[in-house]
């Protein structure tokens, strides 16, 4: 009986063995260098000093543009790719012909089999002088402006995140029993109460997974507002690369960088009871 | 004077691309009854029940509800309601809230104090106050059962569909249901469509049974008609339990025909449909017909091969020489000691014209239900 149950231990343990190791070398100890790194002090030459102070955090109002561009823009951002992936969810769920689905919802996909960084240069040249505004004067529409702007940072969120809206809202419309439907057909209900009542209301888990999953992203991008912002539009991403790696601040990059996973914590956990009480599941899978 | 049906289906046709689910049927439910739809999976019942729901457009011909040609209603338009299959209640929704959810969708509005009043009555009505806070996922199967009557019933449609309700719940609980829904139906006195593959739920519960057999109607009547009057082969053998003997048609003495079985004995039996000297025959002996006794009279006689007491009654294998098989079913008397047991020699008998001859189909046995064609009687 006893050594039934060490070699049942042991067993979980060498399995649960490499996925720990990993997250400890990789996410646990980063995280706690970090914190510490967030209440020291930057060395004259740049780097890491120990001390013990909150200066960095009571500091961070200097970043105070970046991080107000990652608040507006992210959800924002979500909240844009959350109105265009829905439809087409939707339509691949419900509507799209059985032998159809398959194709179509490859189609979403594919574009992720590119890089993001390639898909977004190719957004600047087509928002850049030479691109849609070159266009557009020759219709006689002139100095319109596209290329670094939040417009053009919104643009490129929207297209390099849409897929993982999709996916997560097609998955909870896909498993959405039918008869619900006709029963609310049934009971009186209009198509657009029954959409609202039932099939809106029932997707919610993966509106909420989709929309957290993009969200959390978009709080660290760096790609898009570089490319498609011209540094006109900070992101906090951006902001870390530049104390980092350009000013080796690296006490106040720390703390930046603890107060947006912590951000991103309470977005998460938000979303979870939002979709939670809404749709009255018992679980939500978040991810 | 005659009332105007509560459900009239007027020559309905439907195929699905190149098949046929359901052609050419004619069936007008009067009001205030409990009507079955009973058949064999795939027989066209429940496409049948969808079309008068309005989830299924006819291909041909009209459904007509209390009258009124619904081509183009939307089901969310049309005066039935419908318990579906495993009932497709609201998971997001608590119990009072699916209960209302019909309530919330009449235009114009009902005030919130109607609703209420209304919802707590249906509540109520299906025994189950008290739970109108509870969870879908909280409630056992029965329980859910009631909830999508009660979802139902408040909306007081002028016909209530019933898709295979009974289906999910154990037997104690369907028999409680049976029972609890028969007589829903008489206190609020509306029409109860029933779609069923159950036999013994229809004919316990319906006024009428209207059995079905590759998308027609095969026999329309009330139950007791169905089990004693089968039209056809098909209905005597899915309908009850019988036993089905083939034989030959000897002659014919009055009314009755006789046929001769595959052992020589010759038996008197009635007979649907005309048949001539030298047909080949099904003819159908239901358990309870047959009466046990000593050998020496009686008809056919037999060694019994295995006995299943069940109390009241008891159920008898005979093994019949030249035959075959048959199920004989005898009422116990206590004390009586009229038990036979395995391995004794007994005599069976029925009463001339107790048996029922049906021409056999052309194709012989296999698949005799799918190829049974035969003209609605209504």
């Amino acid at each position: 009986m006893h050594g039934n149950r060490f070699r049942h231990n042991l067993l979980t343990a060498l399995l649960l063995g490499p996925a720990t190791a990993w997250l400890v070398v990789f996410l646990v100890l980063p995280f706690i260098a970090i914190t510490v790194f967030s209440v020291g002090e930057r060395a004259p030459e740049g780097g890491y000093q120990a001390a013990f102070t909150l200066a960095q955090y009571a500091n961070l109002p200097a970043r105070a543009t970046a991080f107000w561009n990652t608040m507006v823009l992210a959800p924002a951002g979500a909240l844009a790719c959350l109105l265009v992936a829905y439809p087409v969810a939707y339509y691949l769920a419900l509507r799209a012909p059985e032998r159809w689905r398959l194709i179509l919802l490859a189609l979403v996909v594919i574009p992720f089999w590119t890089s993001l960084l390639m898909r977004t240069y190719a957004w600047m040249y087509v928002l850049g002088g030479r691109g849609i505004p070159a266009l557009l004067a020759y219709v006689g529409i002139e100095d319109i402006r596209l290329i670094n702007t939040p417009g053009a940072v919104l643009l490129g969120i929207v297209y390099g995140y849409l897929p993982l809206m999709i996916l997560p809202i097609y998955v909870s419309l896909e498993r959405l029993d039918r008869r619900l439907l006709e029963a609310s057909a049934d009971l009186g209900a209009t198509p657009v109460s029954t959409f609202l009542g039932v099939t809106l209301r029932l997707s919610l888990p993966g509106v909420m997974t989709g929309f957290s999953l993009v969200m959390i992203l978009l709080l660290g991008e760096y790609l898009i507002p570089t490319l498609l912002g011209g540094g006109k539009v900070f992101f906090i991403g951006n902001a870390l690369v530049d104390l980092f790696l350009q000013s080796r601040n690296w006490p106040f990059g720390s703390a930046i960088a603890i107060t947006l996973v912590l951000v991103s914590v309470v977005v998460l956990i938000a979303a979870n009871r939002i979709s939670t009480r809404l749709s009255g599941a018992r679980r939500v899978d978040l991810i | 004077m005659t009332a105007v049906p509560d459900i009239e289906f007027r020559g309905v046709t439907k195929r699905y691309g190149s098949v046929t689910a359901v052609s050419g049927i004619d069936l007008a439910i009067p009001p205030s009854a409990f009507v079955a739809l009973l058949g064999p999976s795939g027989c066209g019942k429940t496409t049948c029940l969808r079309m008068i729901g309005g989830f299924e457009q006819p291909s041909e011909g009209a459904v007509f509800i209390r009258g009124r040609d619904m081509a183009g209603t939307p089901p969310y338009r049309r005066p039935v309601n419908m318990v579906f299959q495993q009932y497709a209640l609201f998971p997001h929704l608590d119990v009072e809230d699916n209960i209302s959810y019909g309530l919330r969708q009449a235009r114009p509005r009902l005030s919130t104090r109607e609703i209420t009043s209304r919802a707590g009555e249906a509540l109520a009505m299906v025994r189950l106050a008290g739970y109108g806070r509870r969870k879908i996922h909280e409630l056992s199967g029965g329980q859910q059962q009631r909830v999508a009557l009660a979802r139902a019933l408040v909306n007081k449609p002028a016909v209530l569909l019933l898709d295979e309700p009974l289906a999910a719940l154990d037997k104690k609980l369907r028999t409680d249901m049976q029972i609890e829904l028969q007589n829903l139906q008489r206190e609020i006195g509306i029409t109860f469509v029933l779609v069923t593959h159950d036999q013994e739920e229809a004919l316990s519960m319906s006024d009428f049974v209207c059995v079905m057999n590759g998308g027609r109607i095969v026999q329309l009547g009330q139950p007791s008609e169905i089990y004693d009057e089968p039209a056809d082969l098909f209905v005597a053998d899915f309908v009850g339990k019988t036993n089905l003997l083939s034989g030959k048609v000897a002659g014919r003495s009055g009314d009755l025909v006789d046929v001769a079985l595959a052992n020589g004995t010759v038996i008197a039996a009635r007979r649907r449909v005309p048949l001539s000297q030298g047909d080949t025959v099904s003819v159908s002996l239901r358990p309870e017909m047959l009466s046990l006794g000593p050998p020496g009279n009686g008809s056919l006689r037999g060694i019994v091969r295995n006995r299943i007491f069940l109390g009241s009654t008891a159920e008898y294998a005979i093994e019949v020489q030249g035959i075959g098989s048959l199920l004989a079913k005898a009422d116990h008397q206590i004390g009586q000691g009229n038990l036979f047991k395995p391995g004794e020699p007994v005599a069976i008998g029925f009463a001339a014209g107790a048996p029922l001859a049906f021409p056999q189909p052309k194709n012989n046995g296999t698949n005799q239900r799918e190829n049974q064609h035969v003209e609605i009687i209504s």
